[in-house]
């Protein structure tokens, strides 16, 4: 809604009474760049990287820079619901992990290499990822406990669940011919573009929808705007905001399913920080903390520059890739300092 | 004698809307200036320029003749001005001793010196006549004890301009008496006081000059002598303040009961609290700000745990929300507006579609078209003013902001309709359109509620009055007994003589 509006809106009828029309066009300016500041800051990536190296602008990195950002735009747009409507879900990275551990367990125990395994296998992912998004929100809305508590907790809870279920070691999918059959999923492509790639596009426009155009909707603005005056005029509060968090499960299970024929194993280390990476990439697209402004497709960008940097530090010699994630937490409290200075002037 | 401070050619604009214009104002030495004017005539703007908490437009302040500009409060604190609040701003779980000092705390070396803090808190409590231990948390304060802490924090200081907001709001007759002789001590040391307030009486009473502002303009300064309180309204209104109100056009004695509270109370709050509304009637709630008023009808409306019965046509409405209460009919449009009224950062169309959305869908889509259409509509129906369609809530005025509020209540289609302080901050001639409105649809036949400190407001619009203390039902009036009097005596709880002076 947002980003469509600041299209419409270039223009302004003078005003009734004496208006100063000074200040107006700056606000208009303001909100522009905000829904603007992720693609500049994309565009600004790309020449950036082509700067670096040869290999960079190829259409085989970008696609691979494109496929590996899946995951964490998938689970952002998720995420995006959640900061939306003023909450917060530290706990997708453990959620992650722990979801990929069972579906594989699950496949392991039904065995076989059909088709049907892994559609068992989804099932039970999203299962998994949708109860664990649930038990987020009922905790914090029925609980009323802060959402930075409650998924805290999510986050110890779902992490010790996959070391407990792996052991300490590696949960791996057993049957080689059924990593064969479920490999396309994340290394196919249709027409060239990486399956991956679909999905998180897919998943960003039925978002974008439910976002910008359906009650559901702009309930969850609302709520993160100002809970008193949803609350005051009927909002069911506690549906929408538990409905967030299942959101944000439903999407941590796509990204899995997605993840899971890429390695074809979960460790205790999967999903590690990518609560960091997806939060980061919310804000970086342009979505407040505080709730009540989404830029769904901004956070898909967001989710993209935080692997292009990766990228660019892979391929240049400049700073070593170990740094990646010093960088990336960088990014995340520099785009909070250019969101704080596009907001002053008021 | 040479003024303390001055104010020359001050104007304030927030956005489009000018709510100040060129004030010339001085503020001498022993004397108590008075500041007056309807609400939203640009008295609270003026005196928040004047104390540094808002920077003006245009024109100069003058401190001893020289030009000063200040930052913020902190830097007007200093040169020895010194605003206080009409709302509480202290930090309840400090005692009254650590607020009066916040932020300026003696020291004996590097620990706060809390047995001086105590005894000069002590002292300024003492002379305004206040029985409130120092030590105390202001949590255990009363509201007006907690107004008395506040202007005590004025008193700690040797400041040199004092800047009074609405210092009674709150205040009992006999607290409030104390407060005058207080400000005549106060006057007595050199002082300038500034004090602002529109009950009239007790600006004759404490004021040595008056002025008179309306609409943001300056209207007249005069030596309070000149002025009775007549003379003052006529002034402050600019026209004759009875047609500021409609006809009233009372309900049938036998029309049907729209809605029946029994024995409602509100944790905390309010307590066995019962009335009746019926179709075509004006039920107006009055009392102190801290009556309870306001929360009882968000405790009707499901917004806050309430106990007791209540019941829309005669069937019970359960305490689950806002929703069931508003699709049974029953709307309440907020006192704060900003705060639970309407989404400050989100259009005017969101604004006013949000709690009617369920109407505005196609399929499981919002269709914004009929939600520009309702815009249209409400511009139109409500006079709802500004420049352009695409602004935030937030960027319209008080006024404008109310008729958002109302046109989103409206989409409802409610047949009772609680407005609690429907005109709050907001000019005169708005005024007069929101009570036309108001008595319109009493006289469609819908049951209204209107809750307001505003007496004039009550005694104006209302069929009858039910007045509220600490919580609970002190009295009804209604009749000949429709009077500022007997409102303030049952609000105060105090007798007849007493409730005069006020």
């Amino acid at each position: 809604m947002h980003e469509t509006r600041s299209h419409e809106t270039t223009s302004i009828e003078p005003g009734t009474k004496g208006e100063t029309p000074a200040r107006r066009p700056a606000r208009r300016r303001r909100i522009d760049m905000r829904a603007l500041s992720p693609f500049i800051a994309l565009a600004v990536l790309l020449v950036l990287g082509a700067f670096t190296s040869p290999v960079f602008l190829s259409v085989e990195n970008l696609t691979n820079v494109a496929t590996r950002a899946s995951f964490i735009a998938i689970i952002a747009v998720g995420a995006t619901f959640v900061i939306a409507a003023g909450g917060l879900d530290l706990s997708v990275g453990s959620m992650a992990a722990l979801t990929a551990g069972v579906m594989i367990l699950a496949m392991n125990a039904v065995g076989g290499a059909d088709v049907s395994t892994i559609a068992i296998g989804m099932a039970v992912a999203l299962g998994v990822a949708l109860a664990c998004g649930l038990f987020n929100g009922l905790v914090v809305t029925f609980g009323r406990i802060e959402p930075f508590i409650v998924t805290l907790g999510g986050m110890g809870i779902y992490r010790a669940l996959v070391v407990f279920l792996a052991a300490g070691g590696t949960i791996t999918m057993t049957d080689w011919d059924l990593r064969e059959t479920y490999r396309p999923i994340y290394f196919g492509d249709v027409l060239g573009v990486p399956i991956p790639v679909i999905v998180f596009l897919v998943v960003a426009a039925v978002a974008a929808v439910v976002l910008y155009k359906t009650p559901f909707g702009r309930h969850v603005v609302a709520i993160g705007s100002n809970e008193d005056v949803a609350r005051f005029s009927g909002v069911p509060i506690r549906r929408v905001r538990t409905l967030t968090y299942v959101i944000q499960g439903l999407c941590v299970g796509i990204a899995i399913l997605v993840y899971v024929p890429r390695l074809g194993s979960a460790t205790p280390t999967t999903g590690l920080l990518w609560e960091l990476q997806a939060i980061t990439a919310v804000v970086i697209g342009g979505t407040a903390l505080k709730g009540g402004t989404p830029f769904v497709w901004g956070t898909v960008v967001g989710a993209l520059i935080l692997e292009l940097v990766a990228n660019i530090m892979v391929l240049s010699d400049f700073v070593s890739e170990y740094l990646v994630g010093a960088v990336q937490g960088a990014i995340i409290i520099i785009a909070m300092l250019v969101q704080r200075s596009l907001q002053r002037g008021r | 004698m040479a003024p303390v401070l001055s104010a020359r050619d001050i104007s304030k604009s927030f956005g489009p809307v000018e709510v100040l214009g060129g004030i010339d104002l001085d503020l001498e030495p022993g004397r108590v200036h008075a500041v007056i004017g309807e609400n939203g005539a640009g008295k609270s703007t003026l005196m928040r320029i004047l104390s540094g908490h808002l920077p003006a437009t245009r024109g100069r302040l003058l401190l001893d003749g020289e030009e000063v500009r200040f930052s913020d409060p902190v830097a007007a604190e200093r040169a020895g001005i010194v605003l206080v609040h009409q709302e509480i701003l202290l930090a309840p779980d400090l005692t009254v001793a650590q607020n009066l000092f916040l932020g300026r705390e003696p020291r004996r070396g590097l620990f706060a010196d809390d047995a001086a803090m105590e005894r000069r808190a002590a002292a300024a409590l003492a002379e305004l006549g206040a029985d409130i231990a120092p030590d105390a948390p202001v949590r255990r304060l009363s509201i007006a004890e907690r107004q008395l802490a506040q202007i005590a924090r004025a008193l700690v200081e040797p400041y040199r301009v004092v800047i009074l907001d609405e210092p009674t709001a709150v205040l009992t007759p006999i607290e409030s008496e104390a407060l005058f002789a207080a400000i005549d001590r106060l006057r007595g040391t050199g002082v300038a006081i500034l004090y602002i307030s529109h009950r009239l009486p007790e600006v004759k009473r404490i004021a040595d000059t008056i002025t008179v502002l309306r609409d943001g303009r300056h209207v007249a300064t005069r030596p309070a002598a000149e002025l009775e309180p007549l003379d003052m309204a006529r002034l402050m209104v600019g026209r004759e303040l009875s047609r500021l109100f409609p006809e009233k056009a009372f309900a049938a004695p036998d029309a049907p009961v729209l809605l029946e509270a029994e024995r409602v109370s509100v944790p905390g709050f309010a307590e066995d609290v019962s009335f009746t509304v019926r179709a075509g009637e004006i039920l107006g709630f009055g009392g102190l700000i801290g009556a309870g008023r306001s929360e009882v009808f968000e405790g009707v409306m499901g917004l806050r745990k309430r106990s007791g019965t209540v019941r829309i046509d005669g069937r019970p409405l359960h305490a689950s929300g806002a929703g069931e209460a508003l699709d049974a009919g029953l709307a309440y449009l907020s006192e704060d507006r900003k705060g639970k009224g309407l989404l400050l950062n989100q259009s005017l169309a969101a604004n006013l579609t949000l709690a009617a959305l369920a109407r505005f869908t196609r399929g499981a889509f919002i269709d914004a078209q009929a939600e520009r259409r309702a815009l249209d509509h409400a511009f139109e129906e409500f006079d709802i003013r500004a420049g352009s369609r695409e602004l935030l809530a937030g960027e319209l005025s008080g006024g404008n902001q109310q008729k958002l509020l109302i046109a989103k209540m409206m989409l409802l289609e409610p047949r009772i309709v609680v407005f609690d302080e429907p005109t709050r901050g907001i000019d005169i001639g708005t005024k007069q359109q929101i009570y036309a409105f108001v008595a319109a649809l009493a006289a469609q036949g819908k049951a209204v509620v209107v809750i307001s400190s505003e007496m004039p407001e009550l005694i104006g619009l209302a069929h009858r009055v039910i007045v509220m203390r600490h919580g609970r039902i002190a009295g009804e009036v209604a009749g000949a007994r429709l009077t500022e009097q007997d409102i303030v005596t049952l609000a105060t709880g105090v007798g007849e003589g007493a409730a005069a002076a006020a």
